[in-house]
């Protein structure tokens, strides 16, 4: 067992049934870092959240909280929780909820203060279950992080946000991590594990596929975008060598491609007319497309 | 957003013990909430602290009253009765419709994950529910006193008021039963499939035919029923229609046996159910 990691999953196997939802998972949370979990649904992402919390107990290997087992009330007062399918009590004020959350840890933060910081002061005062989709997720968060924990497990949190409140929350969560505090977080989002991981953990199949930084994410894949309007037709741009798809967005061709640089060169000598060339790295959530998708055809193939 | 550093400093070297103060200023918390909760929420407070006076005044005192021509027995087996029925609500629906709903929607699930103090969301229930319980007790006394004259005297108030208040626990740890396997949809259908007869076959507010007597005993309602009229000395119903005295066999001590004996099977196989499933 590392001594530096908060959270720790060493070769966890959990079946149900038939179901092999995690197949010799390893997963590491290191002090002051935000990891991302990526995965298509049915990864087993929320498994491995659920062993790391103590929901359910692994079938071989262990999981482990600040070395002890999560099973300990102890450990878990170090820890907040946002979950993804969670409907708390409609009757009961926003303040009421974080209260009531707050009084399970030994130093929360002031009321006040977990409403600044998470901008939902206006809200305090409405029933739960008067709030809409997102502002719901916003009170959620606040719950999450009003005992001051150590290490934050956030659940897809910014499902159903509308952009400034999910600008809001990355804010806050780069907040928490600036001033110590580590999270573990689940998204769809891809995007949002660019703007905010330290480290990207993919998970197919119940197997961690890899884990790097988002920029080595993007270098195991290192495939490239170029986009230009041009009167090329796709299906010859298809036939260079290096480029793997191509596709036309009314005037613009979107070219995606493993040697970026022989793509470029060739539309040069070709002399056909373009303009407005752009070349950039595929993001993540192509990154994530590829890696998935790789696993399972290598799983496929053996 | 603010620019303001959170105050997460020495992150991990805070001691993670709670005193005893704070541990009890949670279970406190959470007791809190669950009153103001249940209190908020109209399908469950409205029927349960607003009907069971209701119809304690119009059947118990105006109908039953009239009929029987101001008779004390009867004032007394219709304030009995109708307690009886006042506090089998906030227990079965309490437990068995929050606990269900609470299961459903993920919060038994988080509050697991949060470090909530062991049991303290059941422990806030039970309290709400004898809440409940000992508010509609303390109405249908007031609204006795005022205008029932059973002739009760004070410490037999306060007996049948220990009693139903305590007599609400075996209908909550059938509730919970209930409300540990039940979704949140069908736990209100599936607490009133015992709520009706568990009420009917109690012998609450008819005498019961011969034929569907030996049916009463599987009725919680019954025994605490008999544990009340036992209290005031009258009889019950149905020996009241047949003009007997009060029962001579089975006694108090075999009905409260029964009670407590309801109460413990169903709390330990609701505990059972939610430690392995949640």
């Amino acid at each position: 067992m590392n001594r530096e990691s908060l959270a720790e999953l060493s070769g966890v196997k959990k079946r149900y049934g038939a179901i092999n939802a995690l197949d010799g998972f390893d997963l590491e949370v290191r002090p002051g870092e935000l990891l991302a979990v990526l995965g298509p649904n049915g990864a087993g992402k929320s498994t491995a959240i659920s062993l790391l919390l103590g929901l359910r107990e692994p079938d071989a290997g262990t999981a482990r909280l600040f070395r002890k087992s999560p099973l300990q009330i102890e450990v878990r007062r170090r820890i907040g929780v946002m979950m993804q399918e969670v409907t708390l009590a409609g009757e009961l004020k926003v303040r009421e909820h974080i209260e009531l959350i707050a009084s399970y840890y030994p130093e929360p933060l002031a009321i006040e203060e977990v409403l600044r910081l998470t901008n939902t002061t206006a809200l305090a005062d409405r029933p739960y279950g008067k709030l809409s989709g997102g502002q719901k997720r916003q009170a959620q968060f606040a719950l999450a992080m009003c005992g001051k924990p150590a290490l934050l497990f956030l659940d897809e949190p910014t499902v159903g946000l509308d952009i400034q409140a999910r600008t809001v929350m990355w804010a806050a969560l780069r907040q928490l991590i600036h001033d110590g505090c580590s999270i573990v977080l689940t998204t769809h989002y891809l995007e949002e594990a660019e703007a905010l991981a330290d480290r990207v953990v993919v998970i197919a199949k119940g197997k961690a596929v890899t884990s790097g930084t988002v920029a080595e994410m993007r270098a195991i894949v290192g495939r490239k975008h170029i986009t230009c309007s041009t009167s090329l037709a796709p299906n010859i741009v298809a036939a260079w060598p290096g480029v793997q798809s191509v596709n036309r967005d009314r005037e613009r061709l979107e070219i995606t491609a493993s040697d970026a640089d022989a793509v470029v060169r060739r539309l040069v000598e070709s002399a056909a007319d373009f303009s407005g060339l752009e070349v950039r790295s595929a993001g993540l959530a192509e990154a994530f497309t590829e890696l998935t998708q790789t696993h399972t055809d290598q799983e496929v193939a053996s | 957003m603010s620019a303001t550093s959170l105050p997460i400093s020495n992150v991990g070297a805070a001691s993670m013990e709670m005193s005893s103060a704070k541990l009890w200023r949670a279970y406190a918390t959470e007791i809190k909430f669950e009153c103001l909760r249940a209190m908020r929420a109209p399908a469950f407070s409205i029927p349960f602290l607003l009907l069971p006076i209701v119809l304690y005044v119009l059947f118990g005192v105006l109908l039953a009253g009239n009929m029987s021509h101001g008779d004390p027995t009867v004032a007394k087996i219709m304030f009995v009765n109708w307690a009886v029925f006042g506090v089998m609500g906030p227990g079965m629906f309490g437990f068995g419709m929050f606990v269900a709903t609470e299961r459903e929607q993920g919060l038994m699930t988080l509050k697991r994950a949060l470090p909530m103090p062991y049991g303290a969301n059941l422990m806030a229930k039970l309290v709400m529910t004898t809440l409940f319980a000992l508010i509609v007790v303390l109405t249908l006394i007031a609204a006795a006193v005022a205008i029932g004259h059973p002739g009760l005297s004070v410490s037999q108030y306060f007996g049948i008021t220990l009693l139903d208040v305590a007599g609400s626990l075996p209908f909550g740890a059938i509730g919970l039963f209930i409300g540990t396997r039940a979704s949140g949809k069908s736990a209100p259908a599936f607490a009133n499939l015992a709520y009706l007869p568990f009420m009917h076959l109690g012998g609450l507010f008819y005498p019961l035919p011969k034929s569907v007597q030996p049916l009463e005993f599987i009725s919680p309602a019954f025994y605490l029923d008999k544990l009340g009229l036992w209290l005031v000395g009258a009889p019950n119903m149905d020996r009241l229609a047949n003009n007997i005295g009060p029962s001579s066999h089975g006694g108090p001590l075999l009905y409260a046996t029964v009670l407590v004996t309801i109460t413990t099977l169903f709390t330990a196989m609701s505990i059972r159910r939610l430690a392995r499933v949640g």
